[in-house]
């Protein structure tokens, strides 16, 4: 019983590195530049949900829509502005681009005066609440993670599935020069694709806040969501998702199995024996250069 | 304007190319040399610091601006130096003795930490130092009976054939030494077969590996003596703050260490110290302009962050060769007068390559 809720809120967290690793495939898979600066977004996305529900008083479902569209906006911007002139630089140039923009985006958080340096909470519907099922004990709020993480899922899968633009993205993933000559617009999509990878972070923020409170360091919950990526391949969504639940169970196992410390290494250890053993992740392409 | 007639080959590989630069770094070393007498303690103990972060740098640079391997697990290496240094030195072993251990055993880190350089690159490399960082930092936390563990550990001053170099000037001469010989060190390793062997790596794995050189050995080699710089400056370090926790060597750290690099102008020795200058004096600049700004903003704990972010985003949009490259239109300006041209250095157009197909 013990093992199954360890794993059950394992998944809950796991959940969210898996939403992060999202927004950081999406954007690699359409633009190759990794994007350091998702966990920011998702602080951001926090905060915007924060004002619109204490604030304005919305309700829990605008909240989430709210927090959604700030971050689209600012990430939309983010790559319009920041790193569309230094495309085609080194990897090192675009990542310290965007680790330059989460710098400023933790410093200016801190400058707006009644946020600062203080936790606060999101007020949510269902807190406190637990369900009890079979011995099991399951607080509502994982539930929720775990089903806003299906929901959303299913959407991002049926928008690349069904939809001219997901499929737009899909090509241009594959290959940005022929997509434009097919006349795809590249740039417009890839500010879009970082739209939608911003809008992931907020709903990981928005999930996240009745776990860990909202404060202008959550977003270093972002290194975490590496480790979920690579394990994942960095190439494939459903990778990320997967990839973020084993790192999720690993370090809610570790951390009561194992000694102190364990818990926030255990991830990493992971990644460091998977880049070992198969570097491509468990879903990544394998593609070789022709010489 | 100057012009180097050249003779010989050895003229290529010299190091000063001509009189002016001998005039130049001479006067540098005279004035950082008599520096002491002139400057407040607490400038005096900033440029200690300097000298500590640009041995740090010429390390890091070594590695990220010369073979090409992002690492943003440094300050881990710094951490084992520190640590080395601060147990043996606690432990009674002399000052030297300690500072070559520590520089060894960060080295043989280093050597474990690029071994996944062998297989992936990029930034996937960046991603395995960065767990390697992580790890290394719980490590220290964790094995208290050695280290204190998050309590800490207090580290002597330095004390060297019975002679105290406790603080002000004998401290910062140590330091100066070290970096001056650190710089050279590098310079020198550039200037050998090693060094070109780094620069073909960056420039091109496939070819430099055609042309005959070991990726996997130099590879190594270059992670190994990056980390053992970042040793020998932790070591420095330890006697500097003389109290060490595991988190003053966080990632965040780690991740400065290479802004510093990237700041100062990738690809350029000069760059890493100009780094390690501004990483020590941002801190110094926005304390003396807080006074002339709003009460909002010179209080937000923010300030720092924001205006270290905001310049690494404005050095790698309009200066990517860092302060370097801003120092080098300067000077090149002056040397042509009056025939700098608006698009000497302009960036050749890149288009994106990709990086999945290995």
């Amino acid at each position: 019983m013990q093992f199954v809720q360890l794993v059950i809120s394992g998944l809950a967290q796991g959940c969210i590195y898996g939403l992060i690793a999202l927004g950081f495939v999406l954007i690699y898979k359409a633009t190759e530049t990794v994007n350091f600066a998702q966990g920011e977004l998702l602080m951001i996305g926090g905060f915007a949900g924060l004002f619109a529900a204490t604030t304005l008083g919305f309700p829990y479902w605008a909240v989430i829509l709210v927090a959604m569209a700030v971050t689209a906006v600012i990430g939309f911007l983010n790559e319009r502005i920041i790193l569309r002139p230094i495309l085609g630089q080194s990897a090192v140039a675009i990542v310290m681009v965007t680790i330059g923009f989460g710098y400023m985006a933790r410093g200016l958080v801190t400058m707006i005066p009644v946020i600062g340096t203080d936790t606060h909470s999101l007020p949510v519907p269902f807190r406190g609440e637990v369900f009890r099922f079979a011995g099991l004990v399951i607080s509502a709020e994982h539930i929720v993670i775990i089903t806003v993480t299906i929901l959303l899922c299913g959407a991002l899968a049926a928008l690349f599935r069904y939809t001219k633009i997901g499929i737009a993205m899909q090509a241009m993933s594959q290959n940005q020069l022929a997509a434009y000559y097919m006349g795809i617009p590249v740039k417009r999509l890839s500010s879009l694709i970082w739209a939608i990878s911003a809008a992931v972070a907020a709903i990981a923020g928005i999930l996240l806040a009745p776990l860990t409170f909202i404060h202008a360091n959550m977003g270093f919950i972002g290194i975490k969501a590496f480790p979920a990526a690579v394990i994942g391949g960095f190439t494939s969504l459903p990778g990320a998702i997967v990839g973020g639940l084993i790192i999720g169970v690993v370090e809610s196992l570790a951390g009561f199995y194992l000694m102190e410390g364990f818990k926030d290494a255990a991830p990493f250890m992971v990644v460091l024996a998977m880049l070992v053993l198969k570097p491509n992740g468990l879903f990544g392409e394998r593609l070789a250069k022709k010489v | 304007m100057r012009f180097i007639f050249k003779t010989r080959y050895e003229q290529d590989i010299e190091l000063f190319q001509h009189g002016g630069k001998v005039f130049w770094y001479g006067l540098l070393m005279a004035v950082l040399l008599v520096a002491p007498v002139f400057v407040s303690p607490y400038v005096l103990t900033q440029l200690s610091q300097v000298c500590i972060y640009a041995i740090v740098a010429v390390g890091l640079m070594l590695l990220a601006g010369f073979t090409g391997q992002l690492s943003l697990g440094h300050a881990a290496f710094m951490a084992v130096g520190a640590y080395t240094q601060g147990v043996l030195v606690t432990a009674g072993v002399p000052f030297f003795v300690g500072i070559v251990a520590a520089a060894l055993f960060a080295a043989a880190v280093g050597v474990i930490v690029g071994l996944p350089a062998l297989r992936v690159k990029g930034l996937y490399l960046g991603i395995a130092t960065l767990a390697f960082g992580t790890i290394i930092e719980e490590i220290i936390a964790r094995a208290e009976h050695v280290t204190g563990g998050n309590a800490g550990l207090m580290v002597p001053p330095v004390n060297l054939f019975g002679w105290r170099f406790a603080d002000g000037p004998s401290f910062y001469y140590l330091c100066l030494a070290f970096a001056v010989a650190a710089t050279l060190i590098v310079i020198n390793i550039l200037r050998s077969p090693t060094g070109r062997a780094f620069v073909a790596i960056r420039d091109s794995e496939i070819s430099a590996q055609s042309m005959g050189v070991n990726l996997a050995f130099y590879k190594t080699l270059s992670f190994a003596i990056s980390a053992a710089f970042a040793g020998v400056a932790g070591g420095l370090y330890a006697h500097n703050i003389r109290f060490l926790s595991p988190d003053q060597f966080t990632v965040v750290q780690s991740i400065e260490l290479v802004m510093m690099v990237v700041i100062g102008g990738l690809g350029s020795v000069h760059g890493a110290i100009y780094g390690a200058a501004f990483l020590i004096a941002l801190p110094q600049m926005i304390n003396a302009v807080k006074p002339f700004l709003p009460l909002f903003l010179s209080e937000a704990t923010g300030l720092q962050p924001t205006v270290f972010g905001a310049v690494l985003i404005l050095v790698v949009l309009f200066e990517p060769l860092g302060i370097y490259g801003a120092w080098l239109k300067t000077r090149t300006y002056f040397d042509l007068f009056p025939f700098y041209r608006q698009g000497m250095f302009r960036r050749q157009k890149a288009f994106q390559k990709s990086d999945r197909l290995k």
